[in-house]
């Protein structure tokens, strides 16, 4: 909780200067290249095969990884890991776009127009203070533990870091080529289309991947605290009743849907913003 | 310069210029926000299709009268007309290139010259005729590319493409070559020059470099807190030889009355 709020708080250049200097590459003609970042991954799963089979640590509270994969088949043989899956997404995507299209709308507003970013900045700033997962109790109370309470959650939580990368976007496109474009008799809906949204669309979408960030973060301890299906609900019920594979799949079940939309995101800025050599061929 | 060239440029300077744009300031002031005037009760006439250079120090005032005339800032007192050329519309007429290039990252070059034309001509049309004037200036090969791809002076290139792509009757360049090495300014002096002698726009070029004035104008005005101080027409025929003693002598005489009140 803490963690999200340090990393909203980020300001928005950081953001965006992390995004836009990755690190030189080298050509990938050989698979190694593509290989190369799972080498980690897979020595820590042959680690931790070995050692659970080697009885260096007790499966009882760290299953071995054999166990969690015959979990995995074993609740998918069932159904109730694709069932729960399905949940948890669509509650995801659900509040993801709630709340990434009401950022997107107030920073797109606040950044062209003064009277409209006077008007509501002071307040969305002070709302943004409050940790989202704070309001956990209350929001209980306001919807039960309907899909309302996770949908209301997850936008809020998703809504802050479009909002504020949205802002900042607009407000750090280049003067110079708003000039230019009034001058070469653009209108102002040319202006917004040709000049200031391709501008901000670097730092739209490091806004757009902290959110996903924030969003599975806010998904997950919601469905923790109170829910009836979905991803973290499975994980709890399977904590009742010590079945602890179930516990450990449901976390890199996390990871790698993470991780998935962080790649989403990531062929989508390749493609969006070719222009720009930062993001060429990364 | 190629003969070719050079012959154009004779047989342009030998017909009336009807494709440019004449310019008329009467008693033109401008104060920003109550301060010293910027421009005080300027007069001038430009002829249709004249090259006229503005030099100046810093802040004499030289960046604002371009603006006036492109009609950018209201005078405060004065008026501007700008009146004549054969065919286009008063408000596509008038084009502008600045110091920096500043085009679109995020449009291929070709996209950027497009940016020039209005919206009314249509994609197919857009295209060609931007093709054709990057073309024009030696960059057709790169018309897919991205902005970020090309060297400053390419891109400078493009700009003066897309000023030129709507075939303007005014074209105004603001210091255009500042930024650029000395090798590749004077190629693009040299181009600039083509095309204007090509197309018969009336072209207006602001610089603080009195050789470049020299060597592109017909004329060459002095401006100096706000005002006129020395209008001299550059007689040395066209092409004109970096370095001829004509030009070298006129360079020197503009430069002592810019450095003279100073001294």
């Amino acid at each position: 909780m803490a963690d999200s709020a340090a990393i909203r708080s980020l300001p928005g250049r950081a953001h965006r200067a992390e995004a836009a200097a990755p690190l030189p590459r080298q050509p990938s003609r050989l698979p190694t290249a593509q290989l190369l970042p799972w080498l980690l991954p897979t020595l820590v799963i042959l680690g931790w095969q070995a050692a659970a089979s080697f009885g260096l640590v007790s499966t009882r509270f760290m299953p071995a990884p054999l166990d969690v994969a015959a979990a995995g088949w074993r609740l998918s043989q069932t159904g109730e890991l694709w069932e729960n899956l399905w949940v948890s997404f669509a509650r995801a995507a659900a509040g993801f776009l709630v709340g990434g299209g009401i950022g997107l709308a107030f920073g797109l507003a606040n950044g062209l127009s003064n009277l409209s970013e006077k008007l509501t900045d002071t307040t969305l700033q002070m709302v943004r203070n409050v940790p989202h997962l704070s309001l956990i109790p209350l929001v209980i109370l306001w919807f039960g533990i309907d899909e309302g309470a996770k949908l209301f959650l997850v936008a809020l939580g998703v809504f802050f870091p479009v909002y504020a990368n949205t802002l900042h976007g607009i407000r750090s496109v280049d003067p110079q080529l708003i000039e230019m474009g009034r001058v070469y008799g653009m209108n102002r809906r040319e202006l917004f289309w040709r000049v200031v949204l391709p501008g901000a669309l670097p730092s739209i979408f490091v806004g757009v991947r902290y959110a996903l960030g924030i969003m599975w973060l806010t998904l997950i301890v919601a469905e923790t605290i109170s829910a009836n299906s979905g991803l973290g609900y499975m994980a709890m019920q399977a904590r009742e009743f010590m079945l602890v594979d179930v516990v450990v799949l449901a976390i890199l079940i996390y990871a790698a849907l993470g991780k998935l939309a962080d790649s989403l995101t990531r062929a989508l800025e390749r493609s969006c913003l070719a222009w720009n050599p930062a993001y060429r061929n990364a | 310069m190629s003969a070719a060239t050079a012959l154009r440029v004779e047989d342009a300077a030998a017909h009336p210029r009807d494709a440019g744009l004449a310019i008329t300031l009467r008693g033109l002031s401008k104060t920003f926000d109550g301060g010293a005037p910027v421009i005080r009760g300027l007069d001038l006439h430009v002829p249709a299709g004249q090259f006229v250079a503005v030099v100046g120090r810093s802040g004499c005032g030289k960046s604002t009268l371009l603006r006036l005339i492109l009609g950018l800032e209201e005078p405060s007192a004065g008026r501007v007309s700008v009146n004549g050329g054969a065919g286009n519309g008063a408000a596509q007429s008038k084009k502008i290139m600045f110091q920096e290039p500043r085009l679109l990252p995020w449009a291929r070059v070709a996209d950027n010259v497009a940016v020039g034309l209005g919206r009314e001509i249509g994609r197919a049309e857009r295209r060609k005729r931007a093709l054709a004037v990057l073309d024009e200036v030696g960059l057709a090969e790169k018309a897919g590319n991205w902005p970020a791809t090309l060297s400053g002076g390419q891109r400078q290139r493009v700009a003066l493409a897309r000023a030129l792509v709507s075939r303007p009757a005014l074209l105004a360049l603001d210091e255009p070559l500042g930024a650029l090495d000395a090798l590749t300014r004077i190629e693009m002096q040299a181009m600039i020059e083509r095309i204007w002698a090509d197309q018969g726009f009336t072209a207006i070029l602001v610089t603080h470099d009195v050789g470049e004035a020299v060597a592109m104008a017909d004329r060459i005005l002095v401006v100096e807190e706000g005002a006129i101080a020395l209008d001299v027409a550059v007689d040395v025929p066209r092409p004109r030889r970096r370095g001829d003693p004509a030009l070298a002598e006129l360079e020197g005489r503009i430069l002592d009355r810019l450095l003279g009140h100073r001294a």
